[in-house]
């Protein structure tokens, strides 16, 4: 398997080269099928005998719970929301992500760093800072960033739960007062912040635009080559 | 630090160990303002609404690592500093903090984590104006927080390093490495030191004299 490194270091406690496993990213925005990609990925690696964890955000013992409390108020300031982010995700980087990669296991992340800084930067935040917030964490094997047009994101959403999501339309920013312009316009600058950081963070993007089968199918093949990689090493 | 950004109030912060008696001197200090008619206000450490019960439950259940550690207090930070210091300050108010960004320095670096990291995530924070280092012989400091074999916790008394099966070994360790970072700020941020070894009401005169010497009073008086 792959040495495992941090972008800058490793946090305390934590030991890269210990690690086996695969570190997997699938990032990209609500309604783009990054769910139901992660679950078929799970599904047909475990058809396959490997032995997979799936982590995600928001998702710590930590601060799950509070973080969600946080965002239901009108009190949040982004900086505070950037950190406490950074928190969950570190929570889980320590306690999910890195025994999982000790005991060998394929650990399929729903989203990862890229979507936090992602967001923070839109929402005025230094990118330096961001970075530099997640400098500990580990370097993914594969980052995948499913990419839909505004056009189909929005139809999709409006499909899939009849209404647009406060935050995924960056109504916070207050940019525009009507939800479905805000949300095409929250949208396009992501898209622009994840052209950023592709080139920063080398990852490939997937034209998830596709039917979920043609998408699954151009997954797995990238997947696969960087298995049969892995385990040439072995 | 960045104080790029000019605001009309000013910032004064207490750090020390546990036992220097800076928040009883912070107190003092906030009183004598507040007998001035000056417009002041006073915030805390880990007291923010929005994240102390995460932070109280992390604690309680032990479930915080060196990063987390740091990182929780930093949004604890985060919260009063986006929503109070910093409004407070460009109000034109006179900001006293019981422990600053220095106390996640020293003890986020203790526990391990890159002190360039530490910094860099607090890099929004302004610097105070005058930071007070309340600073004394370790042994007296441990002995007013240790005498009465009072019940630490498991974060206070640093047991997470895994310093010492003993919490109170475990406590005087801890906080020996604390202050060694404490003295080493000192210089790198140019703390201004008070002898906390010294009757309380001499310290708070001292401390009283470096306000007004250093501050204009007079125009934080009035027109509350």
């Amino acid at each position: 398997m792959p040495q495992k490194k941090c972008y800058v270091a490793p946090p305390p406690g934590v030991e890269p080269s210990k690690l086996g496993g695969l570190l997997v990213v699938v990032e990209g925005p609500d309604s783009s099928g990054r769910s139901t990609h992660t679950r078929l990925l799970s599904e047909w690696l475990e058809q396959k005998g490997f032995a997979v964890s799936q982590v995600g955000l928001k998702r710590s013992a930590l601060v799950s719970a509070e973080l969600e409390n946080a965002m239901m108020g009108n009190v949040l300031s982004p900086r505070t929301m950037s950190l406490f982010y950074a928190t969950d995700f570190y929570d889980q980087l320590e306690n999910s992500i890195v025994p999982a990669l000790r005991a060998g296991s394929i650990v399929l992340a729903d989203r990862y760093i890229f979507t936090l800084i992602a967001r923070d930067v839109v929402r005025g935040a230094n990118p330096d800072w961001t970075e530099m917030l997640y400098s500990r964490a580990l370097v993914p094997d594969a980052v995948y960033y499913l990419a839909v047009s505004p056009r189909n994101l929005v139809e999709r959403t409006l499909r899939s739960h009849g209404c647009l999501d406060y935050w995924e339309s960056g109504m916070d920013i207050g940019h525009s007062r009507d939800w479905f312009e805000s949300f095409v316009w929250y949208q396009r600058r992501i898209r622009e912040e994840f052209r950023r950081l592709e080139q920063r963070f080398r990852f490939e993007t997937i034209n998830a635009n596709r039917s979920v089968r043609t998408t699954q199918n151009d997954l797995r093949k990238r997947i696969d080559a960087v298995l049969q990689q892995a385990l040439a090493k072995l | 630090m960045s104080n790029h950004e000019q605001v009309p109030g000013k910032l004064i912060a207490v750090e020390g160990l546990d036992g220097s008696g800076k928040s009883t001197q912070i107190y003092l200090l906030h009183q004598w303002l507040q007998g001035l008619g000056c417009k002041v206000f006073f915030t805390e450490w880990n007291s923010s609404e929005l994240v102390r019960e995460a932070t109280r439950k992390g604690k309680k259940r032990q479930l915080l690592s060196p990063a987390t550690f740091s990182l929780i207090h930093a949004t604890d930070f985060a919260d009063r500093y986006d929503r109070q210091i910093l409004p407070m300050l460009k109000g034109g108010y006179l900001v006293l903090c019981d422990r600053y960004t220095f106390t996640s320095f020293a003890r986020d670096s203790v526990r391990g984590n890159d002190p360039e990291w530490v910094r860099a995530n607090y890099g929004f924070a302004r610097r105070p104006d005058i930071v007070f280092y309340f600073k004394l012989p370790l042994e007296i400091a441990l002995s007013r927080i240790l005498e009465g074999r009072p019940k630490l916790k498991y974060f206070e008394a640093g047991m997470d390093l895994g310093l010492s099966p003993d919490i109170y070994d475990s406590f005087r360790i801890f906080q020996s490495r604390v202050m060694a970072q404490y003295d080493l700020m000192a210089d790198e941020f140019g703390f201004t030191v008070v002898d906390a070894t010294r009757p309380i009401h001499n310290q708070q005169k001292i401390v009283r004299g470096i306000v007004a010497d250093r501050i204009d009073l007079a125009r934080f008086r009035g027109k509350v």
